[in-house]
Order: structure tokens, then sequence, then C-alpha cells
């Protein structure tokens, strides 16, 4: 079952640690993260890619759905 | 589904960026900008406060192109990539005095984080006690991440408070271009040095250019210097400290080709020997910039993307700015020591009451 994290509208850096813990208690192989700006999108990929995990992401409504997964 | 690909955000474009930067300002100081000042955004940002005259120090008033001209790069960098987005609501009044205290601090030491990088780069040893101090603020910062700070959420907002800073932005450029005279004898509604580093100035159109490039390149790359030792010591993420890292190589070699670096720590311009103020505002400049989220630029590249809180930040650098040198809190000044400890205690305290602030659902 996939996680999701609610990061829209937290300023730098806390979208990046909510990321970082979410992928370091991970239960799920897949987590969501949502965020609001390009910039958290590249911000919390280069965590993600970093811990190992793969970054797509998806736009709706001025929203960001990041898709982590193993 | 996408990949998040992009040129500007790989590690190679932070640095080309970084690199162009360092360039940019060090052909600044060629060009006639103040030395080892080639852009600092709180010396630039003061000394537009200056020019309005809602400070009084005769040498530092000029309205400066630069900073404008970054907000505006920025907007049209987010404009051009679909990125301007209209936000507000997190916290902006404890912004404005994070911006305050951001500014006094840059103010004592003499520089903000993109000068001290640019004071080493011309060979000013005491900006290695500012970095050292904005380090340690910055360290204090992580501590209060680590510990769950954080200032609350924005939420996306209409256009109105995203376009006002640009707004604001484009009348400061007209008024650096046009330096409107009104009155007689000569009067002006702008003050301007005639001597002193406000009297120190590249050609307005080189440097709303050069501002106008940087803002837009910046924006591209989320280039901060207060992020890059952030990421470096929270995470060991060097990503954006490489580009700060280009930024002063870049620098400092253009400074050897152009003869403007001068070793050493004595009568250095636009400093002063005091180790412990050099330390100790850089520290509190540093603790600020962290528990705002970003460096005096990356604060005016954001308001240039729209985000309102940002903005308040850069209107509370305009006010610590005024009320810096109006209290005589500047460099080595009388009260200097003494804000920068009631600067600690106060930002320490919005460090303390941020923390276990949950991130409210929405």
């Amino acid at each position: 079952m996939a996680e999701q994290i609610d990061a829209r509208g937290l300023s730098c850096p806390q979208p990046v640690l909510l990321t970082r813990q979410a992928i370091k208690q991970a239960n799920a192989d897949e987590i969501s993260v949502l965020v609001d700006t390009m910039t958290q999108v590249y911000n919390c990929t280069r965590a993600a890619e970093k811990l190992g995990w793969k970054a797509q992401y998806d736009e709706k409504d001025g929203t960001y759905e990041l898709k982590l997964s193993k | 589904m996408k990949r998040p690909k992009d040129f500007f955000a790989s590690g190679v474009g932070v640095i080309v960026v970084g690199l162009i930067i360092g360039c940019l300002a060090a052909l600044l100081q060629k060009y006639g900008n103040p030395a080892n000042m080639g852009v600092c955004v709180a010396c630039f940002t003061r000394d537009i406060v200056g020019a309005f005259g809602f400070h009084r120090a005769g040498i530092v008033q000029y309205m400066r192109p630069e900073i404008p001209a970054f907000c505006l790069g920025a907007f049209v960098a987010a404009l051009s990539f679909g990125e301007f987005r209209p936000r507000t609501g997190s916290s902006p009044i404890v912004r404005f005095i994070l911006g305050m205290f951001a500014m006094i601090g840059a103010l004592v030491f003499l520089g903000c984080p993109w000068r001290a990088m640019l004071r080493l780069a011309g060979g000013d040893w005491n900006a290695v006690l500012g970095i050292v101090g904005l380090i340690a603020g910055i360290g204090v910062g992580v501590l209060f991440l680590k510990g769950g700070f954080n200032l609350g959420r924005s939420y996306s907002a209409r256009l109105l408070p995203g376009l006002a800073m640009p707004f604001i932005m484009i009348v400061l450029l007209v008024l650096a271009i046009t330096y409107p005279a009104f009155g007689d004898e000569g009067k002006t509604a702008l003050f301007k040095s005639v001597k002193g580093p406000g009297a120190a100035a590249a050609p307005w159109v080189v440097s709303m250019l050069v501002g106008l490039a940087i803002g837009f390149l910046a924006q591209r790359t989320r280039f901060c210097t207060v992020g890059g030792f952030r990421d470096a010591v929270l995470m060991g993420d060097f990503h954006l400290l490489s580009g700060v890292i280009a930024f002063l190589v870049a620098a400092f070699a253009l400074n050897l080709v152009f003869k403007q670096f001068n070793p050493g720590f004595e009568g250095q311009p636009a400093a002063h020997t005091n180790h412990w103020l050099n330390l100790g505002g850089m520290a509190l400049a540093g603790l600020s910039f962290t528990l705002a989220g970003g460096c005096p630029g990356r604060q005016v590249f954001l308001s240039g993307e729209g985000d309102g809180d940002a903005a308040v930040f850069v209107i509370g650098m305009m006010f610590g700015a005024a009320v810096s040198h109006n209290f005589m809190m500047v460099a080595t000044q009388p009260t200097a020591p003494y804000i920068v400890v009631i600067g600690l205690v106060i930002v320490c305290i919005i460090g303390f009451m941020g923390r276990q602030m949950p991130a409210r659902a929405r």
C-alpha cells in the first residue's frame, strides 16, 4: 500500500526532510509526496534518488504528486 | 507520469550557473560596483533603503538596479516555465522579523552570504570569520529544523499577492533608471551618495542586464547560498553548495585576472577587523536565513515567482537596514554587539516556539 505525505506549502527544507523520513521508515514500496512547486519536485526527487529510490511526477490543479518507488 | 528532468536542476546546471554568477559579480566590480561587492543582496537593499532616505548614512544611498532586476529576472523565468505561483500565509509577520534580524546581522559583518563569498574571493580574510559564523548560525538553524521547526504552510493565493512584489520592483527599477528630481536647488526625490560605496556603481544598463540574467538563472537553478551549507550540514547533500563553491571560484579567478585580489585582514574595502562581530553578525544572519528557508538572494527570487511570504521577508530586510543605520548598529558601531546578542536571543526564541509545531493537515 502506498503511503502519502502532504508537503504542500512548506518551506525548504521541510518537504525534503519529510520525504527522507518517510523513505527511511517506509513500510511500503511506494510513497506519494504532494508538493506545490517544481522546486520541491526536484528537491524531493534528488533526496529520494540519493537513497536509491526512483521518482516520477504528475500535475493536477496546481498540485504535483511525486510517486517514489524502490 | 513524467520523470523530473531539467538541465538547470542538475548538478552540472547549478555549477555552471554558480560560475556565471561569480564571473558577473567580478565583472560588475570592474565596471564600477564597490570592491568585493559585485552583488551583495544585503548591501544593495540597504543602499535602496538609503536612496529613499529611510536611513541617513550618506555614503550608502543609491537606488541599485540589481535588486529589482533580480526579482524581475526570476519573475520572467517563473512565468516562462509555468512556475509563477501566487502563494502566502506561512507566518508572514515572523518572516518579517527574521528578515529584519538577518539584515541587522549581515550589516554587522558588512555583507550577506553572497558578499561573504565575494570578500573571500577578493582576499579579505575577515570573510573567513564571517563564513565560520554563517555556518555556525546555519548549524543552530539545522538543530531547530531537526527538532521540527517550521513556519506553517503557505496556501495558493489569488494573483494580487503574487504580483505585488514584482510590481513594487518595477517601480524601483523605473526610479533607478530615471532618478527623478523634484524641487529647486537640484534637490532630488531620491538620495544619491557622492562618496563611499554608495557612489561606486556600474552603469545602470549593465547593472540591470546582469541583475536580470542572474535573477533568471537563479530562479531556474534555485541557487541559494544558505541552502548550500544547510543541505550539506543537514543531510550531506552538496548539490546547492557546489553552486556556491563555483560562484566563489569564478569570482576569485576573475579577480586575479582583473587584479582585484588583495589579500589581508587590514584595510579591506567596506570591512572591519573585529573578529567577534564578524562571527556573531553572520551567525545571527545565518540562523535567521535558515529559519526563513533561504538566503537573501533566494528570498528575492522567490518573491519574483509569487511567494508573498518571501516578499514580506524582503520588506523585513529593508526595515532592518533602516533601523541598523539609524540606531548605529552597523559594523563596529556602539550598539552592534548588543543587537547581535539581542537578535540571537529573539531568533532562538522564534526557533524554539516553532519547534514541534505540527504542520496542520489541509
